[in-house]
């Protein structure tokens, strides 16, 4: 027994990381009046366990189309998409992800702390733990002292901060955000991106983040899929070759210029027709 | 002290405009009744305007007058007694009101959840409100009275088909105010149709039914009164109104419209400590 527990970790290296979300061929296609509208053509996207994957592109170029697919918000209209092998219905029945909003859609009628146990509450857990759970979720986010606070109490970094601290409430192993910073000032963004990424950094999540800013999904990323517009598709997918963790400091390295560069220099291609 | 001052003087120049109109109503029925070898001035005139039996128009101290000898000379178990005949009135508005406003909620969610039920449903419960009371009380009065409901129920139900309207409006679009975020978040939680209408449509309409309920309250009072002049104005504030322009005693009728308002008040009173103990309990805001 204790043999097989020493090689327990080693064979998890040799194993390749499980995978989490598997798109293939997907198309999305939605009716319109007078033609109907591609908004996913042919899109292949695979993220694996532990993963800051990283969806950059144009308005319109289908990124909050695909993550919303993902989560089972959206329908598909041809190609497979798994989410922990599993079809997006099953996974979202099962609760496999948490989502966080562009907005932070905190209910204005509830305090903090019964924001972040809604999603709990929903699964007929006891009041006390799941209590307990938000706290040491909202303890990871700095915002243990602020769960009797109504949100709208709180600046709006803090209440994205709340949402995320609710998306954490299910324990999922992985993370949907759309533009989830999108409405913060620079200050602001940037503190929640060290937020984010040290407690990515900290777990064994993984992450899909749709992005407008290049520097957050630099600094965020282990993957960028950079994707262009009409119709929605995958024009590169960018490996960063920046370290695990990382400071905000780093921004100014010339490794981190170097991926930008890369970054800009896909999206720019996406533009080339214009 | 603006806000003390201006109702005052509103009441002031009402009370002042009151006395003049009584002057100007009650004058030729009170010189007729004058005694003639008494004196023939102005000020006989208006004493006399404003003390008569059955005046037109009672003066304000009359009718409170008349109230208080109401209320206070009599036990309260007599049918002179004012404060029963309210009593019967509340009793009828709030069971109505009560009627009404789980009518009023079931049937917004209903119309919310079932598109067949908002087609079919909407244009009945508007063509419900354009059916004058007054045609239709007795109608409902005499229909349950055949089928052995006699007393407090037919009133209610009057109250209930008044009251039920604003709370149906209010509470559809309340329910319907949930925006598209939410409801997205609750099927990322895989939440059930119930959990969506407990944990989230229902918390927002809450914010729609309290001005609801006032407008309710409003109405319930008056469909009160209305249901009780049909039941052969046995009981109620509604049967001593009807009684009071049978019999010209103008002071009672005064005094049942005055009871009507304060019973209104009341109850609005009542609506507003539930919405600040709603308010209280979501921190200060609804």
């Amino acid at each position: 027994m204790a043999n097989t527990d020493l090689l327990q970790p080693a064979a998890a290296t040799i194993a390749a990381r499980a995978t989490v979300i598997s798109a293939e061929k997907l198309n999305v296609i939605f009716s319109a009046a007078d033609k109907p509208v591609v908004a996913l053509s042919d899109v292949d996207l695979h993220v694996e366990q532990g993963d800051f994957v990283s969806l950059i592109g144009p308005s319109g170029c289908g990124k909050t189309t695909l993550l919303r697919a993902i989560a089972d918000l959206a329908p598909t209209t041809t190609g497979t998409l798994t989410v922990n092998g599993m079809t997006p219905s099953e996974a979202r029945t099962a609760r496999a992800y948490g989502y966080v909003f562009q907005a932070p859609a905190l209910f204005p009628w509830r305090n903090v702390i019964r924001n972040v146990t809604l999603p709990l509450e929903l699964t007929g857990m006891g009041k006390a733990e799941r209590e307990q759970c938000a706290i040491e979720n909202l303890s990871l986010l700095g915002l243990k002292d602020f769960g009797r606070k109504f949100p709208w109490q709180l600046s709006g970094g803090m209440q994205q901060r709340v949402s995320i601290a609710r998306a954490l409430s299910f324990k999922p192993e992985l993370l949907l955000m759309d533009e989830p910073f999108g409405a913060l000032d620079e200050i602001t963004r940037d503190n929640l991106n060290l937020h984010l990424h040290e407690l990515w950094a900290q777990t064994h999540l993984s992450a899909v983040f749709v992005t407008h800013s290049i520097p957050e999904a630099v600094f965020l990323s282990t993957r960028i899929v950079v994707m262009s517009a009409r119709p929605g598709r995958v024009l590169r997918v960018i490996e960063s070759k920046l370290p695990r963790h990382r400071t905000l400091d780093m921004r100014e390295s010339p490794e981190f210029i170097a991926v930008a560069h890369e970054v800009r220099e896909a999206l720019r291609e996406g533009h080339s027709y214009d | 002290m603006t806000k003390i001052l201006a109702p005052i003087t509103v009441v002031f120049a009402l009370v002042i405009i009151w006395y003049v109109g009584a002057y100007f109503l009650n004058a030729p029925q009170a010189t007729a009744l004058m005694d003639p070898d008494g004196p023939q001035n102005f000020w006989a005139v208006l004493q006399a305007c404003w003390t008569m039996d059955r005046p037109e128009l009672p003066t304000p101290d009359q009718i409170f007058s008349n109230l208080y000898d109401s209320i206070c000379n009599n036990p309260l178990d007599s049918p002179r007694n004012f404060l029963l005949q309210t009593a019967y009135t509340a009793q009828a508005a709030i069971t109505g009101l009560l009627i009404g406003a789980i009518l009023g909620i079931a049937l917004a969610a209903g119309i919310v959840h079932s598109r067949v039920l908002d087609r079919s449903l909407m244009p009945w419960v508007i063509a419900s409100q354009t059916i004058p009371i007054l045609a239709i009380a007795p109608m409902v009065v005499v229909a349950l009275g055949n089928i052995g409901f006699t007393g407090l129920l037919p009133k209610a139900a009057i109250v209930g088909y008044l009251s039920f309207f604003p709370i149906t409006v209010g509470m559809v679009k309340g329910f319907r105010s949930a925006d598209t975020l939410q409801l997205d978040l609750m099927r990322t939680y895989n939440a059930s149709g119930a959990q969506i209408f407990f944990k989230l449509r229902w918390p927002i309409a809450v914010s729609f039914l309290f001005p609801s309920l006032k407008v309710a309250v409003a109405l319930a009072v008056t469909g009160a009164i209305v249901a009780e002049i049909p039941t052969g104005a046995q009981v109620g504030l509604g049967a001593r109104l009807l009684a009071g322009s049978y019999y010209g005693q103008t002071e009672m009728m005064w005094g049942a419209l005055v009871l009507a308002s304060a019973l209104a008040l009341t109850m609005i009173g009542f609506v507003r400590l539930g919405e600040a103990s709603v308010r209280q309990l979501r921190g200060g805001r609804l």
